[in-house]
């Protein structure tokens, strides 16, 4: 979707500041945010795109005005009502209705070993690639009104396939439902000057993973 | 539940819902408080960016760990037993006189945790988040490291699973350190590509 959350790129979103000494959280609630979403995410209702697509459904006049955690909580209250794990009126109310009857839940002697362990974003599936480093590629020019992770500055620009790092799960469709879609990952290049213009320095790259889906030769 | 934090200050509304949101959780059997205190405890004592500085110290001393950590970060990283969430394919950029990299999340807040932990606030907030890709050079001048107009600057979107750790270039004056000493002059921001390494002082022993 072309939501605020797509911000490469933008203007006038203010400076940045480097907080010196920053703590890990700033605050209590921002910690427990944190460890409900990831404590949630374990009992397996929902995978880590959907949980990316949550957060960028937030309003985007909401998104700007808020802070990085409170993104994270509307996300973790959409998953939980959209996956039936809670409803809206216990969320409301604050009251449970009924006990859950998740048998998966992540106790604190299974964390260390939960934290070390992979997501399987990576698959072993023997997918062909569309691509090799060295092709010149055109990112698609695609306006899903779903989840993606071809940013908005990229469509319909050319790059040049800088290194394939394998196959991996495919987020746009992962993220709704339909699939894992299993593709080659590729680091592409584009010159400043393609994104940005005369302006940008000749020297200068910025370099996107797309999968096979994003790209077409060029 | 108390209505007040620990200064006495009313609680905010944000606060109270996250209370609210834990008590319900835990009431429906759904979450354990201890596993939320545990992996708040990882993140906020155990996992930060010492690991990645013992990573970079480690390339810096040794020349075929560099060789290794540029090929194939993630078993290298492995190698120290940083390993898991956020840092299942990781890969080393090199900073260099003539290249410099920088790394960014456009679309989220993607970061190699097992070797930086979680990220800083202006990582993943939107003045950072938009400029990066658009004008890196402004942007670290602004941060105090104006790059010369003949240095390649290359700028990471991590839009994948793949998570990348800049390694620094090693400062001027620091010959002859091992790689513990090293370890503890390398910086989070050095490793993200918003800084350089600073040399010892020279009155430093």
């Amino acid at each position: 979707m072309n939501g605020v959350h797509d911000m490469g790129g933008m203007h006038g979103l203010g400076a940045v500041e480097i907080e010196k000494n920053e703590p890990v959280f700033h605050d209590e609630w921002e910690a427990r945010t944190f460890a409900l979403t990831l404590a949630s995410g374990y009992l397996g209702k929902w995978n880590l795109d959907m949980s990316r697509f949550a957060r960028e459904q937030m309003p985007g006049p909401e998104y700007l005005a808020t802070s990085y955690y409170e993104h994270w909580l509307y996300g973790l209250c959409k998953l939980l009502v959209d996956q039936g794990l809670v409803t809206a009126k216990e969320l409301e109310s604050g009251r449970r209705e009924a006990k859950a009857s998740e048998a998966r839940v992540l106790r604190a002697t299974d964390v260390p070993a939960v934290l070390r362990s992979r997501i399987a974003a990576r698959v072993e599936d023997d997918v062909p690639a569309k691509f090799r480093p060295g092709d010149r590629v055109v990112a698609r020019n695609i306006h899903p009104t779903g989840h993606t992770r071809l940013p908005r500055y990229a469509r319909g620009r050319r790059g040049v396939i800088e290194r394939d790092h394998g196959v991996f799960v495919f987020p746009d469709t992962n993220a709704i439902g339909l699939g894992k879609k299993p593709q080659h990952v590729y680091s592409v290049r584009f010159t400043a000057r393609e994104l940005w213009g005369p302006q940008a320095s000749p020297r200068d790259s910025v370099f996107v993973d797309l999968w096979d889906d994003h790209l077409e030769p060029a | 539940m108390s209505k007040h934090g620990e200064h006495g200050a009313p609680l905010t509304e944000t606060q109270l819902r996250v209370r609210a949101l834990e008590s319900l959780l835990v009431d429906k059997g759904l979450v354990d408080p201890a596993a939320l205190d545990a992996l708040i405890d990882t993140y906020e004592n155990k996992v930060g960016p010492r690991n990645g500085a013992k990573v970079v110290a480690r390339a810096w001393v040794d020349p075929a760990y560099k060789k290794w950590l540029l090929e194939d970060a993630t078993l290298a990283i492995a190698e120290f037993g940083f390993v898991g969430r956020q840092g299942e394919e990781i890969v080393a950029l090199e900073n260099t006189p003539q290249i410099h990299n920088l790394v960014v999340c456009t679309l989220c807040s993607c970061y190699p945790w097992p070797v930086l932990g979680l990220p800083p606030v202006w990582y993943k907030a939107a003045p950072y988040r938009s400029r990066a890709v658009i004008d890196p050079r402004g942007l670290l001048k602004e941060l105090g490291m104006p790059l010369a107009e003949s240095v390649e600057v290359r700028v990471w979107d991590s839009t994948a699973e793949v998570r990348y750790l800049v390694l620094p270039e090693r400062p001027a004056g620091t010959e002859g350190w091992n790689e513990e000493r090293l370890a503890a002059i390398v910086t989070r921001d050095a490793m993200i590509g918003v800084a350089k390494v600073a040399p010892p002082a020279a009155d430093r022993p």
